[in-house]
């Protein structure tokens, strides 16, 4: 007993935490020691030349969802940035791993979730060429048409919300007004305002409605003097043309050694867009241009998204006029739901139904990447085929994932606030980043 | 794309500076694949992009697979662009798994490893971090090779074919006595 209080003690005295024991004198030497010492060493930084490590997110509200920037500031000034993922990985690709082939499609739609059309059709449309399917040119006519009406609403979205960021409010209620006018569309056609699943394998799920074209038309009408009026809102504004003009500039080369696609590649002065280069779908039958930028600052990527958009409503427009006739969705039973008033009449029908809905097609074993053009540039589905009901890989290649890292080149050397601007420019959607 | 004879081609032009590297040549779905050695890879990637009349320079993706039940387990595949003639070439490499020779568990016979190809194309960066997070391949001369998607302390590789979906405890008010220390 006696032992154990005694080392108790000791303690005590080692650490120095006991007032009594500690000579006053002894502290007060230190501590004009301490003074001399940061005398001889001169002035301390100024406040502009430290060096400071700030966490900026996850909860941010300019990163546009969960996304962590550590940056490192001098003053206000970047001198480096590291992003740091993964805050809103949910596992998609592990659970469509667990899903047969037609129950994929719902899950891919929600990893980026303002270009759900786009996700489909590069799914969709990986499937049907490992399977070798055609599908009708209705179909085809049917996706480009809602994907140009997606490709809008995205870049509606980030024209509001980067508008935002930057500080002209009133762009962000205007922007979500046109943007409902297409979600109303969807509705129209799919019955869902997002994550429509509206894209089958083998074409679309449904015809559109009747009255379903006069109002796209008089979206059509529209839209274009809508993005007049926001052009005519941003582009004298003093403050956006400050923030935005040569800020963020990173060159084409460094842009293309980065796999950064999509409007920031096209803003550096590089047209590149799949929907010309290796046409899709029907794409070839459109009249449509790619707008390009000159410097590839933040008011070139505005530029050409509002340009984007313009072009969009134009192969909307065409998209309606050659509209063929004919069915919707292919009609090879091993892989298409059977018409529904087929089941009470044909037994074949009702097996294939059966079938489709309990196991699912077989897709033959095989692998395929199959890129697109998503308002964020090139969407690549990689898809693995064992034979089986199920696939065993599902990949996605976003371009939100792969632009990100243009994020530091643009930044670096830059101020805080322009930062902002960048993330803003670049357009990220976590939910594609983390996937 | 290059045709079946134009992949013939590029795989004997492949052959002539290294030996044994393309192991197969393959062209399905009007797409060219090229299987290759792991060792052999960067040869490989090096060739089509510097070549003056291949030009493949942009790297568009960099993904692995997990075949668990075939050998070798892995492979990481790189789709490759050339801009100017818009022609895809897809590149496959083939890994082992040092764990499949003799029955032990990752952490003993260690990972499968392949050299990263961020030199030649920085894009790669991100997407072979996502590989190694999600499949346990490691990228030889990688700068920065952290997980990526996953918390930096997660035990395991979650894309794996023998790894379980689901396993993740949830929680909940009604089943937080069940997991104790969970604040911790």
């Amino acid at each position: 007993m006696a032992d154990e209080t005694f080392r108790d003690e000791a303690e005590v005295t080692e650490r120095g935490i006991d007032p009594f024991t500690e000579d006053p004198a002894a502290r007060l030497a230190e501590q004009i020691a301490e003074q001399a010492e940061r005398e001889l060493e001169g002035p301390g930084l100024e406040p502009e030349q430290e060096v400071l490590t700030i966490n900026m997110g996850p909860h941010h509200p300019a990163t546009h969802g969960v996304l962590r920037l550590i940056v490192t500031l001098q003053g206000e000034q970047v001198i480096d940035l590291v992003p740091v993922m993964g805050y809103l990985h949910t596992g998609i690709e592990k659970s469509c791993e667990d899903k047969s082939y037609w129950k994929v499609i719902p899950f891919v739609e929600r990893m980026d979730y303002l270009s759900y059309f786009f996700q489909m059709e590069a799914y969709c449309g990986c499937i049907e060429r490992l399977v070798g399917l055609e599908i009708p040119p209705r179909a085809k006519y049917l996706r480009i048409l809602h994907m140009e009406l997606d490709r809008i609403m995205s870049h509606l979205v980030w024209l509001g919300t980067t508008a935002l960021d930057i500080g002209a409010i009133s762009m962000l209620w205007y922007c979500f007004r046109e943007r409902d006018r297409i979600l109303d569309l969807f509705e129209m056609s799919s019955g869902q305002r997002m994550h429509t699943r509206y894209f089958q394998v083998g074409g679309v799920f449904e015809d559109i409605p009747a009255g379903f074209e006069q109002k796209v038309r008089a979206f059509c009408e529209e839209m274009p003097v809508r993005i007049d009026q926001y052009e005519a809102l941003l582009d004298r504004n003093e403050i956006f043309l400050h923030r935005t003009r040569d800020v963020g500039v990173v060159s084409r080369e460094r842009m293309l050694e980065l796999g950064v696609t999509g409007p920031l590649l096209r803003a550096a002065g590089e047209p590149w867009d799949l929907r010309k280069a290796e046409p899709y779908l029907a794409y070839g039958d459109f009249d449509f241009k790619i707008p390009i930028g000159t410097v590839g600052d933040g008011y070139d990527r505005y530029r050409v998204r509002l340009q984007e958009m313009r072009e969009s409503v134009r192969i909307i427009e065409q998209c309606l006029d050659g509209l063929p006739e004919g069915p919707w969705i292919a009609d090879d039973r091993k892989y298409v739901l059977p018409p529904r008033d087929e089941l009470s009449t044909s037994m074949e029908a009702l097996i294939h139904h059966f079938k489709l809905v309990t196991e699912g097609y077989r897709v033959p074993p095989g692998e395929l990447y199959y890129p697109i053009e998503s308002p964020r540039g090139e969407l690549g589905c990689f898809v693995v085929a064992d034979g089986s009901s199920k696939p065993a890989r599902v990949h996605f290649r976003d371009p939100s994932f792969v632009n990100l890292q243009s994020l530091r080149d643009m930044s670096v050397g830059g101020l805080i606030a322009d930062l902002i601007q960048n993330l803003g420019m670049l357009d990220p959607i976590i939910g594609g980043v983390d996937r | 794309m290059p045709d079946a004879p134009g992949l013939e081609l590029i795989a004997q032009g492949i052959e002539e500076g290294r030996q044994n590297t393309v192991i197969e040549t393959s062209f399905e779905h009007d797409r060219a694949t090229l299987v290759v050695n792991p060792e052999g890879v960067l040869h490989v990637l090096t060739w089509l992009r510097d070549t003056p009349e291949q030009g493949y320079t942009f790297l568009a993706s960099v993904h692995a697979a997990d075949y668990l039940p075939a050998t070798p387990r892995f492979a990481v595949h790189y789709e490759l662009l050339c801009r100017e003639r818009v022609e895809r070439i897809h590149v496959k490499a083939l890994l082992e798994d040092p764990a499949a020779a003799n029955g032990d568990s990752p952490s003993e016979a260690g990972l499968p490893e392949i050299d990263s190809c961020t030199e030649l194309f920085p894009t790669a960066d991100y997407q072979e971090r996502e590989a190694d997070d999600f499949f346990g391949i490691v990228f030889r001369g990688h700068p920065d090779l952290r997980r990526i998607a996953m918390p930096d302390e997660y035990v395991g590789w979650p894309q794996r074919r023998d790894f379980p979906i689901g396993g993740e405890p949830v929680l909940y008010t009604h089943n937080e006595i069940e997991a104790p220390r969970w604040f911790e």
